[in-house]
């Protein structure tokens, strides 16, 4: 008889775990808290590194879902209890479902760039983040500034609240550098008369075409990166943005004024992970992130039998790494529940 | 800008302060640049606002600039500071308030260290007891005395006979709210509204009618900055910091300049009639400058206080202007007349920047 799996969060590791899972012959309950599958992918358009729409690749982990897995939308659990070698699962609803597994998929929330209050995103107009970006890029209408009107001049601010002790978030987000230089090429390919300037501490290109995206950035799109934190922004009275960096390469202060300021925001955890993996004794990091029993051999394991991580909710990780997780993590469930009675 | 975005973080940033029986800590040169400021404090919290304010004449210096310029060190310091403490326990007071912000910033900066470190604490009571015998306990609330004011300005504005707008248009006055960068740059938490965007000064313009305006170098240092200013050769960039203030609040044509510490408005004030001799240039009104206020002296005009009596004859730029946009009168003849009636003379006039 097929063992249960519930899995919390319809993501692209939730979908990715599902369809692996129904595969290997297992029932699955997926479990997603929005209206709609797909986590943060339906809101990205293009992807790196080869700016593919984002809508292709969800496309791709829904159709490999097919009508095998039942899919719950509008929905997440409340309670989890564990009982001898099952769980009981009971949803805001009040639905109780007893189930042999439980996979928390449940993803990451992007960094309120507002608690970086020098950089003043929500105060100043326009300031805004890489998720907004991707919005007004998917949206299909013309870059502009809040008043309407192309920008001449934007600036991109790497690791917003990753890297940074002041935000208490010290882990690198892994996928802000690319998506910057990304979203840059992607200004300069729809406003090419545009200047675009990068302001990073260090580019971190460590995947495959990564390197080459950068070198594109910069030869062929002529993308100013400045290495340099910026330190505060102010607005001017034409709503343009002045920033005050410092070039570390030259040691010097530079001032300078953007029509638009993109901040790159990194990865935090969900609150409400937190609060599912206290319910279920799973270990938090140091980052908010959930630890897993190994971080090379066994990290689908949360060190509780039946309860197994995939995704971001583990760490940072890129879409095609998540991929990879979350297929791991099915086989490591499969065979989980191959040793049940 | 989006104000609801600020007033979120601001919402962040609220700190207690405490309610009545202060003791005040003056600053040691505030009575030499705007004397009358302490004064005005003084006068409104202990006549107007009917609180009680205790003061010690043996306080001294915390010795904020000399630990800041590198003459003094830190033990010494928090020894200084552990007296102030002793005086204030001596008093029977828990409550300090602070006239001079570097002193409000070192004073945290002491309580913080402290705090993480107690065997420090535990060293700087045994200076203190032996070098003069005294014993003391730490304040329960430390405020800057523009907290206090903030606290009140309610109270303040609704005693007081003038607002912060035009008398003939109702135009609200347009106000650069200048704060010292120790006030909350080291230690957000300690100031009302943090350090982006600090609400102290804000809240006292928004609440006495006038309208605060947010310019490109608004966190700027006024050009106090120790290093800067008590190095002569330094001194260019004190003044350099000074006009890139201006030339960036010059296009928001701001009515007057409100500050919270001891050496901005001194250097706001004085510095514009430097540049003035130096490049010609001014940044007020029909040749004139832009009137720079301490919050005492503000606060003072809200509740009608002679302007004279409030020391605004010192200011290096004239504050007439601001005084008929607010409908204030003064008597033009007592501008140049001490306490007791006696003629200190008239300045000399600058040539460039418009003063009589």
């Amino acid at each position: 008889m097929a063992k249960t799996v519930v899995i919390v969060g319809g993501g692209v590791a939730g979908m990715t775990a599902a369809s692996r899972l129904a595969d290997l012959g297992e029932k699955v309950l997926l479990l997603e808290r929005e209206e709609e599958i797909g986590g943060h992918l339906r809101n990205w358009d293009r992807l790196f590194p080869n700016r593919r729409p984002g809508s292709e690749v969800l496309h791709d982990l829904k159709e490999t879902l097919g009508n095998r897995v039942e899919i719950r939308c509008n929905e997440s659990p409340g309670e989890i209890h564990s009982l001898q070698s099952s769980f009981i699962v009971e949803l805001e609803s009040g639905e109780k479902i007893t189930c042999d597994a439980v996979l928390m998929a449940t993803g990451f929330d992007l960094f309120d760039a507002r608690r970086k209050e020098e950089y003043g995103y929500g105060i100043y107009d326009n300031v805004i983040t890489s998720a907004d970006l991707e919005r007004m890029l998917r949206s299909g209408s013309p870059v502009t500034t809040s008043a309407g009107k192309a920008p001449s001049r934007v600036g991109f601010v790497h690791c917003v609240g990753s890297r940074d002790e002041k935000a208490g978030n010290l882990y690198c987000s892994k996928v802000c550098c690319v998506t910057g230089v990304k979203q840059a090429i992607e200004i300069k390919e729809h406003l090419p008369g545009s200047e675009v300037f990068g302001f990073y501490m260090d580019l971190r290109m460590y995947d495959r075409h990564f390197e080459e995206m950068y070198y594109e950035a910069q030869q062929k799109w002529e993308i100013n990166f400045l290495r340099g934190r910026v330190s505060e922004c102010a607005e001017n009275e034409d709503q343009s943005i002045v920033l005050k960096i410092e070039d570390t390469l030259t040691s010097r202060p530079l001032k300078m004024t953007v029509d638009l300021l993109v901040l790159l925001v990194g990865f935090v955890q969900k609150p409400e992970t937190v609060r599912i993996a206290k319910l279920l004794g799973i270990s938090i990091g140091e980052d908010r992130f959930l630890e897993c029993l190994d971080e090379h051999t066994r990290f689908n394991y949360t060190g509780k039998p039946g309860i197994f991580v995939a995704g971001t909710s583990r760490g940072p990780l890129t879409i095609a790494n998540t991929i990879a997780d979350a297929g791991e993590a099915a086989l490591q469930i499969h065979n989980y529940l191959k040793t049940l009675k | 800008m989006i104000n609801e975005g600020k007033k979120r973080i601001w919402k962040d940033y609220q700190k207690e302060i405490a309610d009545d029986r202060y003791f005040y800590v003056r600053s040691c040169i505030r009575q030499n640049f705007f004397p009358a400021s302490e004064k005005a404090f003084l006068r409104i919290m202990q006549e107007e606002l009917k609180k009680d304010v205790f003061e010690n004449a043996a306080h001294t210096t915390c010795s904020g600039i000399g630990y800041h310029s590198d003459v003094v060190p830190f033990d010494t310091t928090m020894t200084v500071i552990a007296r102030q403490f002793s005086l204030m326990t001596e008093s029977g007071n828990e409550n300090l308030v602070t006239s001079c912000i570097t002193s409000f910033g070192l004073y945290n900066e002491v309580l913080e260290t402290w705090k993480h470190f107690p065997d420090v604490l535990k060293k700087v009571r045994g200076y203190l007891k032996t070098a003069t015998g005294r014993e003391f306990e730490i304040p329960k609330n430390v405020a800057h005395a523009s907290d206090v004011i903030f606290r009140f300005r309610k109270e303040i504005s609704a005693i007081g006979v003038n607002r912060l707008v035009h008398h003939e248009t109702g135009r609200p006055l347009k106000v650069v709210e200048h704060i010292g960068c120790h006030y909350s740059k080291m230690f957000p938490s300690k100031g009302v509204g943090g350090a982006e965007y600090p609400y102290v000064l804000v809240g006292m313009v928004e609440e006495w009618g006038g309208e605060v305006i947010d310019y490109p170098e608004r966190r700027h240092c006024c050009g106090f900055g120790f290093r800067q200013y008590l190095v002569r050769a330094n001194r260019g960039y004190s003044l350099a910091n000074s006009k890139k203030k201006f030339e960036s609040m010059k296009p928001y044509k701001p009515d007057f300049i409100l500050t919270n510490c001891p050496g901005c408005p001194m250097f706001l004030d004085r510095w514009q009639y430097t540049l003035s001799e130096m490049e010609g240039v001014t940044y007020g009104e029909n040749g004139r400058g832009i009137p720079v206020l301490t919050y005492e002296e503000l606060a003072g005009l809200i509740l009608g206080y002679d302007p004279w009596d409030l020391g605004l004859q010192v200011h290096q730029v004239p504050v007439e202007p601001l005084l008929d946009k607010m409908g204030i009168q003064y008597d033009t003849s007592r501008k140049f007349l001490g306490k007791d009636g006696q003629d200190l003379g008239r300045p000399d006039a600058p040539s460039v920047l418009k003063f009589f």
